[in-house]
């Protein structure tokens, strides 16, 4: 039933390289979601260049953000309220979107809201899946955060563990480059690996003394340039399929069986996964296969809303709004801003 | 004809609201604080405190640079919002040129002078002639400090220097220059938002207003990562 009651909520994203606005409607209707990629424009230097990317939001954000009004067959005035991500990200280009939500809130007298990259990421999920709802695990993993997550209602994370140095997609970059896929590396790793075996090369598995939960990526990384640098020196044939396939194995495995623990010790029956490098289809295998055997109900949104987009700021931004939650004209870009952190 | 003015160019954070032939408000700090946490908290201030809305604008008038990166970003990201919520056109009032009116009617040359860092500022040269008329002596650049005095010098005439590229290169000012020169005092020393109005106004009066989605700042200079890609491909 169409009421007085329907909640629409503008979501702004700007956190690194991807322009996006959308409306939700009532935290899980996705009426528009447009997003602008600087994709192309960063490969030239091999990654993310944040003077660039910073530029590049300034240059989109308002024909982007008019674009999910018109998709959506909505004015300004039908907006709820605005969402905006305020981190974690690049600081340049997050100020962007920040500084654009808070004068389009000043300016119509909306309110504003805050939200969280990463919960943006975890909530992504609500989306096609409208059964889902808290308490629930979430492994969100992109290139710039590795986190096990449980979420125990909305609003409410508990961040059980994380990567105590690369995140998995910087390693998916890394190792990418130096076995001459290029960037953005999680696609092009993933492509290669289709036609890799992933048992021709042995990757070690970190493990995180003291904390079962933490990840740790870089020995793995090091190790594969290690194999590189032998194979070169040796004059060895490197078969980059088989790297590629034995790097996101090695990958792929640890985060299946850290969250295999989480939801043994948690007693999680609801799992779900988030986040850039979610897109990658031997993570969403393992995972399936995983809670499959464990008995859990598995969640992975499509890979449009697995990159950053702005549909997720949006369905988190509802629920904070519900919440009550309320950032003032002083709302600050916070870089390094912590999951359940205000 | 209402119209706010936004000027973060600089550490200076700065807003106003001029009305016809009359400014209404000026909010001007310049302190360690961000501009993300001062601009739009000040702009809110200035309309709540003459009553104003934000409905009733014609236009924005913003400062486009050249200036720092991130604060040209915040303010023209905030004059951006205004104009798409608000449907009205952007005025692009460049930096230095609003810097230099604030010494309105000056027959001498004004200088304004912004530091740039790496040894570097962003400079222009203008002046007032008999009547009255705003001209461009020195088109906007990010130069060695150096390399305006220099040109100061070659002009020989008189000049009134401002902007916080003053303080940074005092030494070298009072060292090089050889032609007569003053420094402008504290009220018009540095970037204020009533200049950016005014000449926003003029400009807006004279059609050279823009959709608020063409706009982006003037940075005057490209980014590291494409100096030294550049660079890498001209040396190959």
């Amino acid at each position: 039933m169409e009421t007085n009651q329907d909640c629409y909520i503008l979501g702004i994203e700007s956190s690194c390289d991807e322009t996006a606005a959308s409306v939700v409607k009532n935290g899980r209707e996705v009426l528009s979601n447009v997003i602008s990629s600087q994709i192309d424009i960063h490969t030239l230097y091999g990654g993310v260049v944040p003077e660039i990317a910073s530029r590049k939001h300034m240059e989109r954000i308002n024909q982007v953000i008019r674009q999910a009004l018109s998709e959506a067959g909505l004015s300004l005035s039908d907006i709820t309220a605005i969402a905006v991500t305020y981190g974690p990200g690049l600081v340049g280009a997050l100020l962007v979107g920040v500084a654009e939500a808070k004068a389009i809130a000043f300016a119509t007298k909306k309110p504003l809201v805050g939200v969280h990259h990463i919960e943006g990421h975890i909530c992504a999920n609500y989306i096609e899946n409208l059964e889902l709802e808290p308490p629930f695990g979430c492994l969100v993993v992109s290139g710039g955060h590795t986190h096990l997550v449980k979420v125990g209602g909305y609003g409410d994370y508990e961040i059980l563990g994380r990567t105590r140095d690369d995140a998995a997609g910087e390693a998916f970059d890394k190792v990418a480059r130096a076995i001459g896929l290029g960037y953005p590396g999680g696609p092009k790793i993933d492509k290669a690996a289709k036609s890799g075996d992933p048992l021709a090369l042995s990757f070690p598995r970190a493990k995180v003394g003291g904390s079962e939960y933490d990840f740790s990526f870089s020995g793995l990384k090091s190790a594969v340039l290690n194999y590189l640098n032998e194979s070169k020196m040796k004059g060895e044939q490197i078969v980059t399929e088989d790297v590629a396939a034995g790097f996101q194995k090695a990958v792929v495995d640890v985060l299946v069986e850290h969250s295999e623990k989480a939801i043994e010790e948690y007693g999680f029956t609801e799992f779900a996964i988030a986040g850039g490098v979610a897109s990658n289809s031997a993570l969403r295998a393992g995972m399936e296969e995983m809670c499959k055997r464990k008995g859990v109900k598995f969640y992975k949104p499509s890979p449009i809303f697995c990159t950053d987009n702005a549909a997720m700021i949006a369905v988190a931004g509802y629920y904070e709004y519900m919440a009550g939650t309320r950032s003032g004209s002083d709302l600050n870009a916070m870089p390094a801003l912590k999951l359940g952190e205000r | 004809m209402r119209l706010a003015a936004i000027e973060s160019s600089s550490l200076v954070a700065s807003v106003a609201l001029l009305e016809d032939d009359v400014l209404v408000a000026e909010y001007t700090t310049c302190y360690q604080k961000t501009h993300s946490q001062t601009l739009l908290p000040m702009m809110e201030q200035i309309f709540a405190m003459t009553g104003a809305e934000p409905e009733s604008l014609d236009c924005i008038a913003i400062s486009s640079g050249p200036g720092s990166f991130t604060g040209l970003r915040i303010g023209s990201a905030t004059a951006k919002g205004l104009g798409l919520a608000l449907d009205i056109p952007l005025v692009e009032v460049p930096t230095l040129e609003a810097m230099a009116y604030q010494l309105y009617g000056n027959r001498d040359l004004i200088c304004p002078m912004m530091d740039a860092r790496r040894g570097q500022v962003y400079t222009g040269v203008y002046t007032f002639t008999q009547d009255n008329a705003f001209i461009c002596v020195k088109e906007p650049m990010a130069a060695a400090a150096e390399e305006i005095l220099a040109f100061l010098n070659a002009r020989g005439q008189r000049v009134i220097l401002l902007g916080d590229g003053v303080p940074v290169h005092k030494e070298l000012i009072e060292k090089s220059l050889t032609v007569p020169f003053s420094f402008a005092p504290a009220f018009c020393m540095r970037q204020r938002a009533a200049a950016v109005a005014q000449l926003g106004a003029n400009y807006y009066r004279e059609g050279r207003a823009i959709p608020s989605d063409q706009h982006a700042p003037s940075y005057y200079r490209i980014s590291q990562a494409e100096r030294e890609r550049m660079e890498r491909e001209h040396g190959a």
